[in-house]
């Protein structure tokens, strides 16, 4: 098998990619963003953007370490010109970390078609930079793994969950760095998951996002809970968190982060996703690609993602590998499929055997080879308005240290 | 193995409920803890059926954990779902609860 290697970015950290993001700042700069991507036609450019025109920190705090983020060599931003996202310190914090970044703004650069014109232009200047950066050897325990399971069933927490959870092991073993979330799904496993945490602080800010998830799903008026959990077998919240729960795997759980946090060291972390205060801005995530893109925002290389009934995404600027628990769905869906973790569940492959496969593709994926969803060209980006309080000191233990 | 292998799943010994590992017919005939049940409907695969009776207010459990408690009664080998189970923290919701029958989200 090919070695890992990285593309080594100023602040020592690697990436397993070297994309090109075009970024639309508002709604209304996304026709022409979309287009300069398309007509670029190259599969390490990527759209990425924020659709509203008021402000939010915390939209801010994502695009800025999506720009950031390892696995991207250079960013193209796209302004309308009259929105509220404050343009040039997201080019400035681009500039700063040593990428290049451009900027167009369409009421200054004469409208759709010679922004577009200027677009590809700029994307091609972008690239011939980004070109140069440095591959060097990348190692295990230089990952960064966020998992994540969409259109779950009852047989996600029996196969492809607790198999994410076996690699998820080995992976923290090594040293790396690997997230799981949302807590809103982990309603019911509070206190078996408070136990695990290194520090009993750390155990009870555990229990109290647990609580404080339960809280607004109730107030939204749904659970993380969709019909087809339902179809499948699913019956409460709490069933579908124990089976989600199960792609933690076992290791000491060394921190709890929010969204754009970067986990100052290796071990296994708990994302906090559901916004602090009174629910402000709706659902927590409306959907998979919200949870991927905050996975992403806080440095994930790549996404492992479970389905049991069959979801088809990946994502922009990390590659997602799908994991499918039911063997029914995976005999409908193979050509979505990086892995057929239903073979546990017809007694054909342990949970172990598969936790190795994935491991394989986590590592051959870090190699440069392109994940099912990746060469079919899936590259959904979402984000929307939420609000977040800083973590408190007790969530990263080994930070204070 | 000679036999063929049983499409019941128990995740824990605690568990009350066992998970269905390859589709069920009415009819088939189930080995449930040597005890020999008739399936009395078609059950698709990652659903629960019923280790033992249970009557309502009976906390089911999966993984050895509890999640969620019985509304009604039910006989071993029994399907245990929405019709007879419900969370202990947030109700659940189907299609039909939102935008019609055909609705969804």
């Amino acid at each position: 098998m090919a070695e890992m290697r990285g593309f080594l970015r100023s602040d020592g950290r690697k990436g397993i990619r070297n994309v090109i993001v075009v970024a639309y700042l508002v709604e209304c700069a996304h026709h022409v963003a979309r287009r300069i991507v398309t007509l670029c036609d190259d599969m390490d450019v990527h759209l990425i953007g924020f659709p509203g025109c008021y402000p939010n920190s915390y939209a801010f705090q994502i695009m800025t370490k999506l720009c950031t983020h390892p696995n991207v060599g250079g960013v193209l931003l796209l302004s309308l010109g009259c929105e509220s996202f404050n343009r040039e310190a997201l080019r400035q914090a681009v500039a700063a970390s040593g990428r290049p970044v451009e900027t167009l703004v369409i009421q200054q650069a004469g409208g759709t078609k010679a922004t577009i014109e200027a677009g590809r232009a700029a994307v091609a200047r972008l690239k011939a930079i980004a070109d140069q950066t440095p591959v060097v050897p990348m190692a295990r325990h230089e990952l960064v793994v966020g998992t994540i399971c969409g259109g779950s069933d009852g047989t996600s927490g029996i196969t492809a969950n607790p198999a994410v959870g076996r690699c998820f092991d080995w992976l923290v073993e090594a040293g790396a760095t690997c997230i799981f979330e949302e807590t809103g799904e982990l309603v019911g496993c509070e206190r078996i998951m408070s136990d695990r945490a290194v520090t009993p602080e750390l155990g009870a800010e555990i229990e109290a996002c647990v609580q404080k998830a339960e809280r607004y799903y109730t107030i939204m008026g749904f659970g993380s809970f969709a019909p087809g959990n339902a179809e499948g077998g699913l019956t409460t919240q709490e069933e579908k968190s124990m089976g989600a729960y199960s792609k933690s795997g076992s290791s000491p759980i060394s921190g709890l982060i929010k969204p754009g946090d970067i986990p100052p060291s290796g071990g296994l972390y708990l994302m906090d996703v559901v916004p602090d205060g009174e629910p402000r801005f709706g659902f927590p995530n409306i959907s998979d690609n919200a949870e991927i893109v905050e996975l992403i925002a806080s440095g994930s290389h790549l996404i492992l993602f479970t389905t049991g009934r069959g979801s088809v995404v990946g994502s922009a600027i990390s590659p997602v590998i799908k994991v499918c628990a039911n063997p029914e769905t995976y005999s409908r869906l193979s050509e979505d499929m990086d892995v057929n973790a239903g073979r546990i569940l017809e007694g054909k492959a342990t949970l172990d055997e598969v936790g190795a496969e994935i491991l394989g593709l986590v590592e051959a994926a870090a190699a440069g080879d392109r994940t099912v969803s990746e060469a079919l060209g899936h590259q959904e980006f979402i984000l929307t308005y939420k609000s977040f309080e800083p973590v408190g000191p007790a969530c990263l233990p080994t930070r204070a240290a | 193995m000679s036999t063929p292998i049983s499409p019941l799943i128990l995740l824990h010994p605690d568990d009350n409920v066992l998970v269905v590992r390859a589709a069920i017919r009415a009819g088939d005939a189930l080995d449930i803890d040597g005890a020999r049940v008739t399936a009395t409907q078609d059950v698709t695969v990652g659903h629960k059926l019923a280790r033992r009776a249970l009557a309502a207010g009976d906390k089911v459990l999966k993984y050895g954990a509890p999640i969620g408690s019985m509304t009604a009664t039910v006989d071993v080998g029994g399907h245990v779902h929405m019709h007879n189970m419900k969370s202990d923290y947030i109700a659940s919701h189907t299609r039909q609860v939102v935008g019609g029958s055909e609705g969804g989200h």
